[in-house]
């Protein structure tokens, strides 16, 4: 697992991309990657250089999600697609225990995941922060998830500080990029003539020892520098959470809600690619025989109907109760819960979402008195 | 940043999604569609090591069918009988009704924190709890009538709509004939059987010496009475602080993890279910939440 150490930054020529993804198979690690599979990209596994999208990039805007051909020889032109890492800890479908049937009564075994080594090549500044946080829920508390803690384990995180920022990028604003800060081992930041690479735990170090490093020069160092400095700039989208918890709290009753309501499909797609969102529920799968069941976790979202049922009523009934649990619970009450925001800045949720939903349009407007009660300001 | 009045009470699993298996000694049926189920669980280790707090809950299992938060009805100083008292609310408490004695249940748990008997040492105690409600404080109350001296004057007032909805008669009968002890009942529908007063719990109040200053108040029963009845007893002198309720949520996990039982900045599963009433007066009656 990652650590944070001082670090030690080197320059890495492109042809030695290949020696990292081999020292890391011959090490036992499966290598995934964002590869171009059905018109996005998707974690998958790596074996050659030559299977990163190199010369693809992505563009993103509200409901609208592109890959397109460049002339960039970049490896890491596509910034990120719909799954940020957060399945690869908190698995999208966990089987808990295996629960059979005895003359006594039952048996329960547990079924802790196989422990595959996973190196990650490509997590993004935005992504880190989204498994600290989901570290924070699943490994610090009063219990630990062993599910969560075996899978994290096996992971070898290569970070790629970002050089482009979308249009629903927002990480400047949440302090979360577009610089990977900590929790990686390995950090690549890409020029146009080679990477720079920066090694922040023991295993890091070690990996980074047997590529063919070169020593970094001052120009280099500057035009990483000059490439995260100008995507940072190139952002236009920001959320100042500066009033929360508390703004939102108070907003409960403003009109706002009603209004992101009538647009809101209660899809679910913003929690589903939430690098952040923990929500589950549990679930039998018997046999047929009924002689074993498997009791497993699923994802679950806030948006559904279930989400909030309680013997014979709904808590949260209306796709307005759903959306306003959601925000709040993201921006605010995660604060309270966890001491930390629950956005990590990555735009996923605007993306994704089929009506464009942009929480950066919407906290302002909620945060903006209405003159009236029930009348609603016009927003710009 | 929430302030929490207990700490969490120390767990000995280390998976907590384990699930224990255990027996069904006795099932006491305590009215239509609901039945009290007496609990052994079979592992030897596991039944040594679980201890649980009064107002604590497990998750009660049923083979193939799925998990029910319920709150543990016995004694905390039996912690190797675990008596839960359930209501055929849902797909696996329907399947639990048909379950007898012998037949297997499974245990997770215990989880959440319980009424703060500590902080009511000493103090008199009030008790107010509304139909099923009263399940989750029968542990208190056994617990505090095996300490009778360390507790002032108890006051129990229990509400139920119709008069078969009233559950545990014969204990309330034998709470009743306890010293220093009164035992209020009110239905909403009585029958011609009801001996006690008609009308809702929060007229109770009416009925009963309150030192405020001096009461430590546990309340469990619908959000409504909640929200209604603590003002009244606000207004009597009862500092906000001194009153705790038991405050119920959809729960999948319990603990803190599956996102459910959410009531704004708390997770009712992890900081509650037993809540003080000024930490959640903000949240009672916010439509939505």
């Amino acid at each position: 697992m990652a650590e944070t150490h001082e670090s030690q930054v080197d320059h890495i020529p492109k042809s030695a991309i290949q020696h990292l993804i081999d020292a890391l198979r011959t090490r036992g690690y499966r290598v995934l990657a964002a590869l171009v599979r059905d018109g996005a990209v998707v974690w998958d596994e790596v074996v050659a250089v030559a299977d990163l999208p190199i010369g693809w990039c992505d563009s993103q805007e509200p409901g609208q999600y592109r890959l397109a051909r460049t002339d960039a020889p970049d490896m890491f032109g596509v910034v990120h697609g719909p799954q940020s890492i957060k399945p690869l800890t908190f698995a999208s479908v966990e089987p808990l225990l295996q629960i059979e049937r005895t003359s006594a009564g039952f048996t329960a075994t547990p079924r802790l995941p196989q422990q595959d080594k996973i190196a990650v090549l490509g997590v993004r500044a935005c992504d880190l922060a989204g498994l600290a946080i989901q570290d924070r829920i699943f490994l610090n508390d009063t219990f630990k998830d062993p599910y969560y803690e075996t899978r994290r384990k096996s992971l070898f995180l290569i970070a790629v500080n970002c050089t482009r920022s979308l249009s629903t990028c927002l990480c400047v604003s949440t302090q979360t990029g577009p610089r990977a800060a900590r929790g990686f081992d390995l950090a690549l930041t890409e020029l146009e003539d080679g990477f720079l690479i920066e090694a922040a735990s023991e295993d890091g170090r070690a990996l980074a020892a047997e590529l063919p490093l070169d020593t970094v020069t001052e120009r280099e160092l500057q035009e990483g520098i000059q490439r995260i400095d100008a995507c940072a700039t190139s952002q236009i989208r920001r959320l100042d959470q500066s009033a929360l918890p508390q703004a939102l709290y108070d907003a409960h009753d403003h009109p706002r809600w009603d209004h992101v309501a009538a647009r809101c499909l209660s899809c679910t797609n913003c929690t589903m690619v939430c690098p952040t969102c923990f929500c589950h529920t549990v679930e039998e799968r018997p046999d047929l025989a009924h002689h074993r069941t498997e009791h497993s976790r699923l994802w679950d979202s806030c948006f559904t109907q279930e989400h909030g049922y309680i013997h014979g009523k709904n808590i949260r009934p209306t796709i307005k109760d759903r959306y306003r649990m959601w925000l709040t619970h993201k921006l605010a009450a995660w604060v309270d819960q966890f001491g930390m925001s629950g956005c990590v800045g990555c735009g996923r949720c605007i993306t994704w979402c089929p009506v464009g939903i942009d929480l950066t349009e919407e906290l302002p407007a909620l945060l903006t008195p209405t003159s009236m009660p029930g009348e609603e300001r016009p927003t710009s | 940043m929430r302030t929490t009045t207990e700490p969490p009470h120390s767990v000995p699993w280390i998976n907590p999604y384990m699930i224990h298996a255990a027996i069904i000694m006795e099932k006491i049926q305590e009215a239509e569609q609901v039945n009290t189920f007496r609990l052994r669980l079979v592992d030897e280790q596991v039944r040594q090591a679980f201890r649980f707090q009064a107002g604590q809950f497990n998750m009660v299992y049923l083979f193939g069918v799925g998990e029910v938060a319920i709150s543990i009805v016995s004694d905390p100083d039996e912690p190797e009988r675990l008596d839960h008292t359930i209501r055929v609310a849902g797909r696996v408490t329907s399947a639990m009704a048909h379950m007898q004695p012998g037949e297997t249940l499974g245990i997770r748990g215990p989880f959440g924190k319980g009424w703060p008997l500590d902080v009511a040492r000493g103090k008199d105690v009030v008790i107010v709890t509304g139909g099923l409600g009263c399940a989750p404080v029968v542990g208190a109350i056994d617990y505090i009538f095996r300490r009778r001296e360390q507790y002032g004057a108890v006051k129990i007032l229990h509400g139920v709509k119709t008069a078969h909805d009233l559950l545990y008669r014969e204990r309330f009968d034998a709470w009743r004939r306890h010293p220093n002890t009164e035992v209020l009942l009110t239905s909403d529908q009585p029958d011609k059987t009801w001996r006690y007063h008609v009308g809702v719990v929060t007229e109770l109040f009416e009925q009963v010496a309150l030192v405020p200053e001096q009461s430590v108040v546990l309340m469990c029963g619908p959000e409504i009475m909640m929200r209604l009845g603590v003002p009244v007893l606000i207004r009597r002198g009862v500092p906000a602080s001194a009153i705790h309720v038991s405050m119920e949520r959809h729960m999948e996990c319990g603990i803190g993890l599956c996102g459910h039982c959410q009531l704004g900045p708390y997770f009712i599963c992890k900081d509650g279910p037993v809540m003080r009433y000024d930490q959640v007066a903000g949240w009672l009656g916010k439509t939505g939440v």
